[in-house]
């Protein structure tokens, strides 16, 4: 199954098993069923809780809230995260404000989707990887798509956290299968963290969200199979709140840790990992954290151009290198 | 009972005691007053039902005790003290209780009322969102406009039009006029004066129950903003020759005793909320059904 049915599954069975869900966005009726078919066939199956709504991404999530404040469940699909900076203002403002700021907690289930990131050729205003401006919002979950986390547990535990979230869906991973390793390795699941290793204690551990899991893959195949380099990874589903335990005792063991994200460098969740691995293994880390990053660039969209600036397992493979020197 | 001018009138001192503690240092942070603008809450109230849901500004004190007998909540949320509304959180422009939400960005609510409405829609209760002339400045009103009307929600938008927003008076903010933007979204938009108030409930009556059903209704009330913007921020001059209906109702036979009972009545709820505790942050517990 491909991610994005996986995820076409998860938003059906979400607005099956709750007659007070919603679903609101542009463009997500059948037979379109929105710019990346997440969302086929449901407005056909809940005609009256999947909502096509106008060009107006503040004034949707702000719908979204206000369905969320009364009770109601809201999923609002962005179709582009790079146009979340017009809905900023609801989720920081408002949603994650509603559910803290009026002295006990207000719960409220809106989830944000937001198909993200670059490689796809959409250019400099629709290929942003603009998770870093929602970390550390009192209030807001983060969480992101991989490949290895089942879309219909991730929105089963967004949605009863009762708390507003961002849902960063990278678009390279629509069409990736589910569930797919390379078979050098193998991989499994605890506790919302995935982990991807070989039988042999790693040389590097690399961290890395959703969306960069086949780059990191990709890497890590390179690495051991020509430098016998071996890595493990950890995919964690929910960015922030960060649950750091688990990666502080995975990289413990290590000889470097690299986080790897598409974003651009400067005040990055990479750099929230790396600030929490050094508190809490100072003394203890062989080496400083690395971060892979994307260059400090706006997004061509010429194909080689694009490849020029985006994280690729090229900058992922030269990080892990330059890390255990 | 407490009658309208009563209420009027516990609004009317509600908000000079505020401005008087401020100008003692006993309140923290700024404050918004309504005065001259509280009509326009009390000739609402007993046209809004317990399931309708109100959502409030920046300016809200008026509309949180037109809905609610609660001078001492909302003081003690203003002061955080004990037995504040919302703990002393959200203090005097962020408030929730069941029905009733204000927050403190321009524009942000009237999306949030459109989910609510959209949520009520054909339950019979609506969604009343309160804005200024100077919210008209924001996209988010015409987002929600749009929305209301494409897809029949009973939302009922008050505006409070007093002519200037913060220090800019409203001609150096605005091109038309709200009437043709409403009119341009196909909103029915009335007009009103609010000094009357009810000759505002009798124009509204039917308008509000159409609204119930899926009509969404914008009601514009020429207001005087009688008070400086926040705490003694007034830039204007000639503010006490505009209208005042305190000034205009005070000759009404029962006036002056009323007066004195408001007067009172606020002065011993300072005095009681003052002498309170401090206020504690409950922050895990959950509120549900607000």
């Amino acid at each position: 199954m491909r991610v994005v049915e996986n995820l076409n599954h998860a938003l059906h069975e979400v607005l099956a098993a709750n007659p007070r869900a919603f679903l609101l966005g542009e463009d997500l009726l059948d037979p379109y069923g929105g710019a990346f078919k997440a969302t086929r066939g449901l407005s056909t199956r809940f005609p009256s809780r999947v909502i096509t709504t106008p060009i107006s991404e503040s004034a949707i999530t702000g719908v979204g809230a206000g369905l969320a404040l009364c009770g109601d469940t809201a999923i609002v699909e962005i179709m582009f995260s790079d146009f979340v900076t017009l809905a900023f203002d609801q989720i920081v403002n408002f949603a994650a404000k509603s559910v803290s700021m009026y002295g006990t907690r207000v719960p409220m289930r809106l989830i944000v989707r937001l198909p993200t990131g670059g490689g796809r050729g959409y250019g400099p205003t629709h290929s942003q990887s603009l998770q870093k401006h929602f970390i550390g919002v009192p209030g807001l979950d983060v969480y992101e798509m991989s490949p290895l986390h089942d879309n219909h547990a991730v929105f089963t535990q967004m949605i009863a956290a009762e708390r507003p979230c961002v849902f960063f869906e990278d678009k390279v991973l629509y069409t990736k299968r589910m569930h797919e390793v390379d078979d050098l390795f193998t991989w499994d699941l605890t506790d919302g963290l995935a982990r991807v290793h070989v039988d042999t204690p790693p040389d590097c551990v690399i961290i890395a969200p959703g969306g960069v899991t086949h780059r990191a893959l990709a890497a890590m195949r390179r690495l051991l199979l020509e430098q016998e380099i071996v890595c493990t990874l950890l995919v964690p589903s929910r960015l922030h709140p960060l649950d750091a335990a688990p990666l502080v005792a995975v990289a413990r063991e290590a000889r470097s840790v690299v986080v790897a994200e598409e974003s651009t460098a400067g005040g990055t969740w990479g750099a929230e990992v790396a600030h929490v691995l050094h508190r809490e293994l100072w003394g203890v880390l062989r080496n400083p954290v690395a971060l892979a990053h994307s260059a400090d660039s706006i997004i061509p969209t010429a194909s080689h151009l694009e490849r020029a600036v985006l994280l690729t397992e090229t900058t992922i493979h030269d990080t892990v290198l330059e890390s255990l020197k | 009972m407490t009658t309208d001018l009563d209420r009027l009138l516990l609004i009317r001192h509600f908000e000079r005691a505020l401005l008087d503690l401020f100008a003692k240092g006993e309140l923290n942070g700024t404050t918004h007053t309504c005065l001259g603008q509280e009509i326009v809450p009390v000739a609402l109230a007993p046209l809004l039902g317990p399931d309708d849901h109100v959502f409030s500004n920046h300016r809200g004190h008026g509309h949180y005790l037109a809905r609610f007998d609660d001078p001492a909540g909302l003081l003690a949320e203003i002061m955080g003290r004990e037995g504040a509304v919302c703990d002393g959180v959200g203090g005097s422009q962020h408030i929730l209780r069941e029905g009733y939400l204000s927050t403190g960005v321009q524009g942000e609510s009237l999306p949030v009322a459109v989910g609510a409405a959209l949520h009520l829609r054909g339950s019979g209760a609506l969604a009343c969102a309160y804005i200024g002339d100077g919210t008209w400045g924001e996209g988010a009103v015409y987002e929600s406009l749009n929305l209301a009307a494409l897809w029949g929600l009973p939302l009922l938008v008050v505006v409070e039009h007093n002519g200037i927003a913060q220090t800019t008076p409203t001609e150096l903010a605005m091109s038309g006029t709200i009437g043709a933007r409403c009119a341009a979204f196909g909103v029915a938009h009335t007009a009103l004066p609010a000094d009357d108030v009810s000759a505002i409930r009798t124009v509204l009556t039917p308008l509000v129950a159409a609204v119930r059903t899926g009509s969404p209704l914008v009601v514009e009330f020429a207001v005087n903003r009688l008070g400086p913007h926040s705490k003694g921020d007034d830039t204007r001059s000639g503010v006490s020759e505009l209208r005042d209906w305190y000034r205009d109702m005070s000759d009404v036979t029962g006036f002056a005793e009323a007066d004195a009972r408001a007067r009172d009545l606020v002065g011993s709820v300072v005095r009681e909320v003052k002498a309170r505790p401090l206020s504690t942050w409950g922050r895990q517990a959950v509120r549900r059904g607000a």
